[in-house]
């Protein structure tokens, strides 16, 4: 978290700890420091204050987008369109509802990530509700054609929602110009507090709450606001808003340098996701021969915290879905190392990486039977004897 | 608390008896790069006894800590005996998998007792 960002929220945990719905001059102070944040918040994705609802993380927006609107009265249909790499909280309310007698169709996208707009096109029905593609994906950057995919669904005057949690404070994000009728954004993606994230609703689309209580957030988002975080995530568009070109061309330039470079040191090494419209500080790559989670705890030891896409490295033991969906070849994308770069970056976390990394992924492969017989016959492996073990996957 | 126990860490960082055999008696292979494991064990017997033991493994920090205690339980002791090392002897002498990590520790004991399945099928 950035520290300006902390500070800001400092005085609401304890010196000002009044409810912002309260009628008393304590609760005068968290009041405006939450419309205070609705205001910066807005400001950030040029929207108006009044389109900005504060939710406790971008799931829960997201499933508030998803579900509030298909359900809203006056909605009609039962179609869904989301595309299959959207993140969790899209993909299984989308499947929550259609359990509940909605039809989603999963839009695929190509090897670089991308979804087609062609594709969003010929899926769109008389009866579709809601359609929601993520600006960007947060495993291998692949930022997607949203003003192209907005343009399609706004013909047939279709809701639009785009979850913008990867990209926003990483690139611009502006409703207007994505053509998003609702928006998910979440704090801790951009040096805001976790626990703190917006949906902007465009005046005039109609959603129900998915929490029912009080009149909080017009109704739309019972419970007592968490004013610290909500001030904290309004900071924090504001931080980015006004540092987004400096610290893009500083975390694009270590981008570009891992690209290049790494390839360069490690051979038989593969980048995941678009070359070019990714987010700046996004670099996936599949080392071939290792698997993720051995190259992601060597890394740890030396001070380098990266994630992995590989079944191993996941609590279900499978390849991540978006892996899968740009039909990564199995056996490769056990490897998939997922290295994300941010502004408290520099020069020399990259050569502490090149450094390092190199004599990691020879360690693995030193041990990989895998590279032993590749190295032996120039071929590379496909399921071998003792296949039976598969099954044993299916927790 | 750290994922993994710190034995665990031990024999993934330090993996011991990490090889190949050339002249082995005998060889098992289980898992498939698909699935994120695949182990390859190599034995050496003389007078019934494991002389050496060795394996190359592809996967997680598990599956090759649970290589490398399985290679070091099985050394130096006769078939009878390597054959008696079982999933969850190796889990406890690692101090413990999580437990989405026990398929891990089956691949190793398996991975032995195929190498010395296919030694005795040699020397029928």
């Amino acid at each position: 978290m950035d520290s300006r960002v902390f500070k800001e929220m400092l005085p609401f945990f304890e010196e000002h700890y009044g409810n912002a719905q309260s009628m008393h001059s304590m609760g005068f102070a968290s009041r405006d420091a939450v419309e205070n944040a609705r205001g910066r918040v807005a400001s950030f994705l040029g929207a108006n204050a009044n389109e900005i609802y504060f939710t406790s993380c971008g799931s829960e927006a997201n499933n508030l987008a998803v579900k509030g609107l298909v359900r809203a009265p006056g909605a009609g249909g039962k179609h869904i369109v989301v595309s299959s790499v959207e993140h969790f909280s899209v993909l299984y309310a989308a499947r929550r509802l259609a359990g509940m007698g909605f039809e989603v169709t999963y839009l695929p996208v190509d090897n670089t990530g991308m979804v087609d707009p062609s594709d969003v096109k010929r899926a769109l029905r008389g009866d579709t509700v809601l359609v929601s593609i993520q600006h960007a994906n947060s495993e291998i950057g692949t930022i997607q054609p949203i003003e192209e995919i907005s343009a399609i669904v706004h013909e047939r005057a279709i809701p639009f929602h785009v979850d913008a949690v990867a990209s926003a404070g990483a690139i611009p994000v502006n409703v207007a110009g994505l053509g998003a009728d609702l928006l998910t954004i979440a704090g801790s993606q951009f040096h805001g507090p976790r626990g703190s994230a917006a949906l902007y609703i465009k005046k005039g689309i109609n959603v129900v709450p998915q929490i029912d209580g009080g009149i909080q957030e017009n109704g739309r988002r019972a419970g007592t606001e968490n004013v610290p975080a909500i001030v904290g995530l309004g900071k924090a568009c504001e931080l980015a808003a006004a540092e987004m070109p400096q610290n893009a061309a500083l975390i694009g330039r270590l981008q570009r340098r891992l690209i290049s470079e790494l390839p360069v040191k490690i051979e038989h090494i593969y980048l995941n996701g678009h070359p070019q419209k990714r987010l700046p500080g996004n670099v996936n790559f599949s080392v071939e021969f290792v698997e993720g989670e051995g190259m992601m705890l060597l890394l740890d030891a030396k001070g380098i915290s990266v994630s992995s896409g590989s079944a191993c490295a996941s609590k279900s033991l499978k390849m991540s879905h978006v892996l899968t969906a740009i039909k990564a070849d199995p056996a490769i994308g056990q490897g998939s190392i997922v290295m994300s770069l941010s502004k408290y970056n520099g020069d020399e976390d990259v050569d502490h990486l090149l450094a390092e990394f190199p004599p990691i992924v020879k360690k693995l492969r030193d041990m990989s039977p895998i590279y032993n017989y590749f190295q032996k016959t120039g071929q590379r492996q496909k399921a071998g004897p003792g296949t039976d073990y598969e099954h044993e996957h299916e927790h | 608390m750290p994922f993994y126990s710190e034995k665990v860490m031990d024999h993934f960082s330090n993996p011991r008896n990490v090889g190949e055999i050339p002249d082995a008696d005998g060889i098992g292979e289980v898992g498939n790069p698909v699935c994120g494991d695949m182990m390859t064990f190599y034995v050496k017997i003389k007078n019934n006894m494991l002389e050496d033991v060795k394996f190359k493994t592809f996967g997680c920090g598990a599956a090759i800590a649970v290589s490398s205690m399985v290679a070091e339980m099985a050394k130096g002791k006769t078939i009878e005996d390597a054959m008696k090392i079982t999933n969850a002897m190796v889990a406890v002498e690692l101090g413990g998998l999580p437990p989405n990590k026990m398929h891990c520790s089956n691949l190793g004991a398996d991975a032995l007792h195929k190498a010395i399945e296919n030694y005795l099928q040699k020397n029928k």
